[in-house]
């Protein structure tokens, strides 16, 4: 689209007035003016999926609450991104990812690095209020350089998706519904024996937890670096 | 004005809590000033008492001893502290969750074991099926996350308690500090 074409809309946040264009969402408008939506499935370089809810915002007129990262703009839109109701479901969210697999923090790689333990704390979780589930999760250590740890998994497919769009080689995918389901390496193969993994890392980088590590990373010594995606996906969009 | 009561209590944890208890350090003086520490693994007594104030539990809730102790805690105690993750969240004893007790009790006294001997079937208290955290079971007032929690978490919580105030930890405390 030329930006000749583009129309530009009007719309309020949290009773703020915004401009946006006609073909932004409400979470890259709301992150524009300074305004704070939390996430988890988002990572800016990476398509929006709208997987983990956790940026559910309320909309007048509507009584569904939507994905801001996939919820586009419109003209005369009041945007609420922080109501109590909010606050409310994205706490049992989180609770139930912490519930639904093993994620003891403790002794996780990730631990003091991992977005999903942070996103507690910002949402003020001091304990999980449903039952622990404990499923028997596998961990693929096939890999000669990166370990995968079902356990840490909370399936935000952001491997999925920076393996596919940014490296190009779409090793990571998605079986399994529900709580059943699983990130797999191509056709649910060890990662060990994946043909189209080229090793690259990109996929441990991106994960939020402690589920894509390094290999030889030890409690709290696995920092993700993020800082390659925009500017890969700067260099992409700007391929003739 | 007469001291508040406190006690503390080991379920199924390393103690790291407790250690970070003590690492409050100096401070403790005059905590000590204003409370009677009246039952728990610092101090010499084998009864939980009538009555106390506040009870700092460190450690999940893993066998049938666990849960007859926290529920005995529970209707003595007027506020009751899950103090750490095994307490907050079952934490590292939980892991055997996705194990049968059948099956931990095999790899710990037969398949791991020189001796070959059987699991014991007295003395030591009978596992539960699952570990949980204490608040599965029976109220908890305060939660206080961490692996341990630190120091000055426990010291701000002990003493704004003390101050007649309700702590907040949701932005100083977290899962696996």
């Amino acid at each position: 689209m030329s930006p000749a074409s583009v129309e530009i809309k009007t719309l309020k946040i949290d009773g703020r007035d915004v401009g946006a264009r006609e073909d932004q969402t409400i979470l890259e408008v709301a992150l524009e003016n300074g305004i704070y939506i939390p996430t988890l499935c988002h990572l800016e370089g990476l398509t929006e999926i709208g997987a983990c809810r956790i940026c559910l915002v309320e909309v007048k007129g509507t009584p569904k609450l939507l994905p801001a990262c996939v919820t586009r703009v419109q003209e005369g839109m009041e945007v609420m991104v922080n109501s109590e109701r909010l606050q409310n479901y994205r706490k049992v969210i989180v609770e139930l990812l912490f519930s639904e697999r093993n994620h003891i923090c403790s002794v996780c790689v990730s631990n003091g690095h991992c977005d999903l333990q942070s996103m507690a704390q910002k949402l003020g979780i001091t304990h999980i209020s449903v039952p622990y589930r404990h499923p028997h999760m596998p961990v693929d250590a096939s890999h000669e350089r990166y370990i995968n740890d079902h356990n840490r998994c909370i399936l935000c497919t952001r491997c999925v998706r920076v393996c596919h769009e940014i490296e190009g080689a779409h090793t990571w995918d998605v079986t399994g519904r529900g709580s059943q389901a699983k990130v797999i390496t191509d056709l649910n193969t060890a990662w060990g024996e994946s043909d189209t993994c080229t090793s690259c890392g990109k996929c441990v980088q991106v994960c939020p937890t402690g589920a894509l590590s390094e290999k030889g990373k030890s409690v709290s010594e696995m920092s993700k670096r993020r800082q390659f995606l925009p500017y890969l996906t700067l260099m992409r969009e700007g391929r003739p | 004005m007469s001291k508040v009561k406190v006690a503390t209590v080991w379920l199924d944890g390393c103690s790291g809590c407790h250690m970070s208890l003590l690492d409050i350090d100096e401070r403790l003086i005059a905590l000590a000033e204003k409370i009677d520490l009246l039952y728990g693994p610092l101090v010499d007594a084998k009864v939980f008492p009538e009555w106390v104030d506040v009870t700092l539990v460190e450690g999940a809730v893993s066998s049938e001893e666990d849960l007859a102790k926290i529920r005995k805690i529970r209707a003595h105690t007027k506020i009751l502290i899950s103090l750490g993750d095994c307490a907050v969240t079952g934490n590292v004893p939980s892991m055997r969750d996705v194990f049968t007790v059948d099956e931990v009790l095999n790899r710990t006294y037969v398949e791991n074991s020189d001796l070959k001997q059987l699991a014991p079937e007295s003395v030591v208290p009978k596992l539960l099926n699952k570990v949980r955290p204490v608040h599965e079971f029976v109220n908890v007032d305060i939660f206080v996350p961490g692996c341990p929690p630190s120091a000055d978490n426990i010291f701000y919580v002990l003493s704004e308690l003390l101050e007649g105030r309700m702590p907040d930890l949701a932005m100083t405390a977290r899962f696996g500090a």
